[in-house]
Parts: C-alpha cells; structure tokens; sequence
C-alpha cells in the first residue's frame, strides 16, 4: 500500500481520461511531438504487448512492425503529451504480458478478435 | 535571513513537468516548524535561529529539563530542535516557519542521515575495483596491500578499510524544489536525498546556488 501523502501528489497528475484497453489490443496513440518551435500530433499505432499500472507512473507498452524491424515503445499513461489514445481492435490473448510476439513473425503474429464474453 | 526548515521524508515518486517530462521526486512532510529560540551575535557570539518539529501532545513525554527550557522559551515542546546558521533578521521566538518560505524553481541542500548499510567491504564501501572473478584468480574482493614491505612498513593512518558503512551525515547540494503543497505542507524536491522513508531531514537553502 502507497503512502496516503505519496498518492495526494499522484492523484494531481492521474486524473485524464483514457479509455480502457488491456493487452492484446491494437490502439492508435496521439502523441504531440515538437519539431522546432512547432507542435503536431503523430499517430503511432500498434498492439500493446504490456500494461504498467502503477497510479500516476502507469505505463503501456506498444509494438509495431515498420518494415522487418520491430519499435516498441513505451507511453506513460498520464503523460500530457498525449492527447488521445483511440482502441481499434480487441484482441484475444492469454497473458498479460505478451513477449513472445517479438519473437514471431508474418501469419504466426496474428491475434484473434476478443468478441463478447471472453 | 536564514531560510531553512525541518521536514521528514515521506518517500519517492514521480511527476510529470509541464512539458511532459518525468521527473523524479522525493516527497518531504516539511514543518510546520516554530522557532524555538534566536541566537545573535551580542548574545550567543554567532547568530542562528532554532526550530523545534513535531509538536509532543503528550505532556509526560517530555523530560522536566526540556520541559523547562520549552516553558522558559513560551513554545509548546517539540520532538526535534535544531540550530540553523544565518541572520535571524525580523524572526522572532514563537513564530511559525511553513513551506512557503521556499518557492517553485529554489535550489535546497537537504541533510539527513544515510540508510546503514552494515559492516561492508571495501568494493562496496569505498568502490575499489576488486580482482578478477575467473582466470585462475584468487583475488577477488580483497583490500590488496595495506602497508607495502620495509619501507614505510606501515599501514598509513586513514587508509580505508571494511568497516561501518552508511548512517552518517549526509548533505546533498542544490536539488530545486519541484512543487510546494502549503495545504498538506509538502515539498517536492527533485532526486533522491538522504535516509530512510520517516527519516528527519533539515532542507536549507542552497548554499552554493548560483545568484
């Protein structure tokens, strides 16, 4: 259990809203970035191969594949950066933490829908 | 005017800054303190101001010569008293010192006593490099020589060797305060300072900050 004085701090910064999703997903990440002196929104769309959940330090790891080469990256919930993050598909999975697709590829990197009542 | 208080470390977390980057911080309950007496120069030859932490509730947990001392001063006693050096300035005994004597952005040096660590070696206690751990080697973690052959002969006053490690006195320099919280009398200070979690720490005003 967290100290009551420790999450009075936290609570400030872990109060936006973001939908729920769980490992297995695919989600679209809007993430602002600066080039330069200007700001734009970049997309970074993948699966989320783990959840972090740690009050106001939470984060969410998603992996995608540009080209043969996997990028993971990882996203503070809470992170002001992000403006939204939009769920695109459930999928179903039986881990939390899914590893193991880094080592697969192609056909063998598919994950199933998640449909109602699993 | 000596800015400096009394606090006790709640613990670590993080939070972000308004750019979005993380920032490590080191949550401190610090005061409400009182000052307990003022030293000055004509007086006492140095001048300081004293703060008393942690008020005791309990009147026979004081002991009759502390409880004199409070009595005599007019402050209800306090667990923790400690002296600060500075000009006491318009301070007077009685008054309440709170977090906002420091503000978003100050630079604080925070003293407070290290975690113990034990009777430790010397890789750990003083980071010698230590032996090889394969190759045939048999020296491993040892101090290697103390005092070489005839000459000197000896082994040198204050060369480091095992021994205690940790519970002394620590002072980090120039860590910014992050956040001040005068509702809950809470200072965020970047970084990690001193001690266990409900350890006393003493936050003073940064003594090398850059003006």
């Amino acid at each position: 259990m967290k100290n009551k004085l420790i999450e009075s701090v936290e609570a400030a910064f872990s109060n936006k809203e973001i939908p729920e999703f769980r490992s297995g997903d695919t989600v679209k990440v809007h993430f602002r970035i600066k080039e330069g002196t200007k700001e734009r929104v970049q997309i970074y769309e993948g699966l989320v191969i783990k959840v972090h959940n740690n009050s106001s330090n939470s984060t969410f790891t998603v992996r995608k594949m540009v080209g043969d080469i996997g990028v993971e990256r990882i996203f503070p919930f809470y992170s002001p950066k992000i403006d939204k993050v939009e769920l695109v598909r459930k999928g179903r999975v039986r881990q939390a933490r899914l590893y193991y697709m880094r080592e697969l590829r192609g056909k063998a990197a598919r994950i199933k829908e998640r449909r109602k009542g699993f | 005017m000596a800015k400096a208080i009394i606090g006790k470390k709640v613990g670590m977390t993080q939070v972000f800054s308004e750019d979005g980057i993380v920032v490590p911080v080191t949550v401190v309950l610090a005061g409400p303190c009182v000052v307990t007496e003022v030293r000055t120069e004509e007086k006492d030859g140095y001048s300081a101001i004293q703060l008393g932490f942690d008020e005791i509730l309990k009147e026979s947990k004081v002991n009759k010569p502390m409880a004199g001392y409070f009595k005599k001063q007019g402050v209800k006693p306090m667990k923790f008293l400690k002296e600060f050096r500075g000009d006491a300035g318009e301070i007077t005994v009685g008054q309440q010192v709170d977090v906002n004597i420091f503000e978003e952005g100050d630079l604080v040096d925070v003293q407070g006593t290290s975690i113990g660590k034990g009777f430790q070696g010397v890789v750990k206690r003083y980071g010698f490099a230590g032996g090889p751990k394969t190759h045939g080697s048999h020296f491993h973690r040892a101090p290697g020589s103390i005092g070489m052959c005839e000459f000197p002969g000896e082994t040198p006053k204050g060369k480091k060797m095992p021994g205690r490690m940790g519970g002394k006195k620590v002072t980090v320099q120039n860590l910014s305060v992050v956040k001040v919280i005068p509702e809950t009398n809470l200072l965020l200070v970047k970084g990690a300072i001193p001690g266990h979690d409900d350890a006393i720490v003493y936050i003073k005003e940064a003594v090398k900050a850059k003006k």
